[in-house]
């Protein structure tokens, strides 16, 4: 029975549906009303009229809008630890190995019509942890979270967070961490760089050493290092938390000596400042819509600032940080119509396919074209209008939230806990009356 | 007459008997578990060992004899993760400004241990020893637990004039816990705690190359320094890994694989959800007789969760599903006093008795390697027996005798409340 229920679940995810009667907005080309075909797991075709295959499953949209799944470009979800905040440079340590798919966020940030999301590592190190780029496929495990093929990742964070360690009032010499300023931040990402660099040239000097003589003696290997001479290979990307424009200079600036690229600059609230400069490095920048003053590094902030940067040629997105926010990203791309006055287009852009260029997924996501990943959210209204509500997710052609099913579910699951209640209280009750008195 | 209580008690706890080198339980139902049940028939014991377990052996003159009709021999029950025997860590605090720096990588070895042997922290008197053996216990594998790498377990019998004695391996595994400790230092975070394993279990490989290398050749190379953390772990034939959620469970498969070593698991209080992977891999479970409960303290109207709901009704049916899904496993105490009388739940959610006592005795020898000396009632295993006036299982066990290493041993008279009572 299990295998047959099994194989039932892996036809719906290869099921062909057909969606129609939508608003459809595919990001990279100009909305329509018509149909989009999934089918396993892929858009197969998309237009005004398409041929519906014999079996389809028809979704009717009844006017509703569809939109490619929404992309968060900084998370926390999902995750059963987020800092390792021991170190300045935690680069041995990775989300990758503390995914929790049962983590309730997943399925709040799908009813937000979110397919993917970059999972971070927190802010506590200059050189934090490696990354995990996820899929919101709630209901599998761990290791089906995981975006396949995607580009690994690391974190890095600059300015208050990760010199705190190094000046808390009242701690002792054992508890400080060093840096203290942003000098020091400066310095742990050079010395942690130098060392990366010794280290690819003991490897090296290895291989060439093992081409001759095959007993040679291979370098240890460290975990710590090796993810930073990826970075240096370009086999790594870089999402780096800032605020201040001073510091982003100074990251691109170490970027340039050491050769490498920073692929986002992740909060950036000061990138209007410097947009030119980060359009020029090739950064892209990932931002809040109008979230700051939480701190003194955070105050210089403007509403404009990503509306700026698009305008200066920056890739930019609108990230949540938050498993609250990014169950409404949409309503924090719709801000930047008012504040900047970027089109529908540029709007919906921050949230699907420029976080996909980002995290160089956006061959298999972040819009609406015929060959790329079934990540689609149909929306009951515009998703830039406040009252937008997610009607139902798809990621990879499988349905992985609807609304009515998840309203409709709630009066068994309501039952069964009680259920569970009852036997829990039973249990204890017979366990009182067995417990044998005390005697001395 | 309050005075006789305390002398019962001492009674109670030293009544061990002389051993005789010969031992025969004849007419007795033989539990054999490692083969079908024998009706009516006779062990006989010499020098600690089995010599013979038949339906019509014959007792030789010199021995011991018990007359076991209406008796039921059991081989001895083996806790398969235990501290019996290990004195608790000293809590005596620090002094203060003494402690050492805190760590600033896998470099420095943190919270490791690998080196301690529990063989060598074994205290014949240790308190635990003879509340497990009560009940029917007659081995232990006791491992140190204070620390990610806390050190090598060991299996021992328990009770013996010395505690090289009771030493049956003195290799069992090393105990590796992800549970974060401390404040300051690395690792402070699970990922932390599982990188650093990942990168001992690295350097441990190299370690090896390099100590090879150079004692087939010493003269022109460097010298690879030695790392006590690293012999700790070069003669840990498996780790144990923590695994008490389904999500824990697969996370600890998935890493498992990527250390290549045997690995066996512990914990396995969500296993029923996960059993087919099990399976697929052949990880063995050690799982947990500490069923969860609510908790006695919070407000009793506070709503939990349908998730911890569900783990609390399914956690007994653990250990049937993994018996149907053909996972080894075993159980083990995890700190409770009287752990043989939990498996009733997993006895009610499924298990059969004759499952339930093999995850108590020779499952727990096969995970170990140790099959070959304990764990069942066969010709020359050594000797260790529960032998009770009906079932083992029941709500209130009649133990009458425990030989272990062939002495034998009396538990002592339960304590009924109406008798102590009566003496007040």
């Amino acid at each position: 029975m299990k295998n047959f229920l099994w194989i039932l679940a892996c036809a719906a995810s290869a099921q062909t549906i057909v969606i129609q009667n939508a608003n459809v907005l595919p990001v990279t080309a100009p909305s329509f009303k018509g149909s989009v075909v999934m089918e396993n797991g892929k858009i197969k075709e998309m237009g005004e009229k398409v041929m519906v295959p014999a079996g389809a499953t028809i979704v009717e949209a009844n006017g509703q809008y569809l939109m490619p799944g929404i992309i968060d470009c900084h998370s926390h979800i999902a995750a059963a630890a987020i800092n390792e905040g021991s170190v300045s440079v935690s680069s041995m340590v990775g989300i990758e190995d503390v995914l929790n798919p049962k983590d309730i966020s997943i399925y709040r940030a799908l009813a937000g019509g979110v397919t993917s999301a970059n999972v971070l590592h927190g802010s506590a190190n200059a050189i934090g942890g490696k990354c995990s780029l996820i899929k919101l496929r709630w209901g599998e495990n761990a290791e089906k979270l995981k975006f396949e093929g995607a580009i690994p990742s690391i974190k890095f964070a600059l300015g208050e967070n990760p010199k705190r360690r190094g000046n808390t009032p009242g701690a002792t010499a054992s508890n400080l961490r060093y840096p203290a300023t942003r000098m020091g931040v400066e310095d742990v990402i050079r010395q942690a760089f130098n060392d990366a660099r010794i280290y690819q040239a003991k490897w090296k000097e290895y291989r060439e050493k093992s081409a001759q003589d095959a007993s040679a003696l291979p370098p240890r290997r460290d975990l710590k290092l090796e993810p930073l001479v990826e970075v240096l290979e370009g086999k790594r990307h870089v999402h780096a938390h800032s605020y201040r424009a001073d510091e982003i200079l100074m990251l691109l600036r170490v970027a340039d000596d050491y050769g490498f690229k920073i692929r986002t600059l992740q909060h950036v609230l000061e990138g209007y400042k410097v947009a030119k400069e980060i359009a020029a490095h090739g950064a892209g920048a990932s931002t809040f819509s109008d979230w700051w003053a939480y701190k003194i590094e955070a105050y210089d902030a403007i509403p404009h600032n990503a509306a700026v940067m698009v305008k200066k040629g920056v890739l930019v997105s609108l990230n949540s940080d938050s498993a609250d926010v990014i169950r409404r990203l949409n309503t924090e791309a719709a801000k930047t119509i008012k504040y900047g006055g970027l089109t529908e287009i540029e709007a919906l852009s921050l949230i699907t396919i420029n976080p996909a260029k980002q995290l160089a997924v956006d061959q298999r996501v972040g819009s609406i074209e015929v060959g790329k990943d079934a990540d689609l959210v149909l929306f009951n209204k515009h998703p830039l209008s406040s009252y937008a509500v997610a009607q139902k997710v798809w990621v990879d052609g499988t349905l992985r939230f609807d609304r009515e099913k998840d309203h409709e579910e709630r009066p068994a699951k309501e039952l069964r806990k009680k259920q569970l209640l009852e036997q829990s209280k039973q249990r204890e009750g017979q366990k009182k009356n067995s417990t044998p008195r005390r005697t001395s | 007459m309050r005075k006789l209580i305390p002398l019962v008690l001492f009674c109670a706890s030293v009544s061990w008997t002389q051993s005789s080198p010969v031992l025969a339980i004849r007419n007795a139902k033989i539990v054999t578990v490692s083969g079908p049940a024998i009706e009516r028939g006779t062990v006989i014991v010499r020098n600690g060992l089995i010599q013979e377990v038949s339906e019509n052996a014959t007792v030789p003159p010199d021995s011991w004899v018990v007359e076991g009709e209406g008796l039921t021999v059991y081989p001895g029950l083996i806790d398969a993760l235990s501290s019996a025997g290990i004195p608790p860590p000293s809590s005596t605090p620090r002094p203060p400004g003494n402690s050492p720096p805190p760590a600033r990588g896998p470099e420095d070895r943190p919270q490791t241990s690998s080196w301690i042997r529990a063989a060598d922290q074994i205290r014949p008197d240790e308190r635990k020893i003879s509340v497990l053996r009560n009940q029917g216990y007659t081995s232990a594998v006791t491992f140190p637990t204070d620390g990610i790498l806390a050190g090598q377990g060991a299996i021992i019998n328990l009770a013996g004039d010395s505690a090289g004695q009771m030493i049956v391996e003195q290799r069992a595994g090393q105990y590796v816990s992800l549970a974060r400790s401390g404040f300051s230092g690395f690792p402070t975070s699970l990922m932390g705690s599982i990188a650093y394993v990942r990168q001992v279990f690295l350097d441990l490989d190299h370690y090896q190359r390099a100590k090879n290398l150079y004692a087939s050749h010493p003269q022109g190379l460097e010298r690879p320094a030695y790392d006590r953390a690293l012999e700790g772990l070069i003669d840990s034939p498996r780790i144990l890994l923590p695994a008490v959620s389904d999500v824990e469970i697969q996370r600890m498969i998935h890493f498992s694989k990527e250390l290549n070593r045997p690995t066996v698991l512990y914990g396995g209080m969500e296993a029923y959800s996960v059993a087919s992977e099990l399976a697929k891999e052949k990880i063995p479970v050690l799982v947990t007789l500490k069923w969860p409960e609510g908790s006695r303290d919070e407000d009793p109207d506070a709503v939990e969760s349908l998730r911890a709901l569900e783990q609390r009704e399914k956690a007994p049916s653990t250990p049937s599903v993994l018996a149907q899904a053909n996972v080894p496993f075993a159980f083990y105490s995890d700190g409770v006093e009287a752990p043989v009388k939990n498996v009733k739940r997993a006895l009610d959610a499924g298990l059969s008795p004759d499952q339930a006592i093999r995850a108590l005795t020779l499952s727990v020898a096969e995970i170990y390697g140790v099959a070959d000396r304990i764990g069942s009632v066969e010709k020359g295993k050594i000797a260790n027996l529960v032998v009770t006036k009906g079932d083992l299982l029941a709500e209130k066990p009649d133990i009458r005798l425990i030989v272990i290493d062939g002495a034998r041993y009396e538990p002592p008279p339960p304590t009924s409340p109406a008798k102590a009572e009566a003496t007040q």
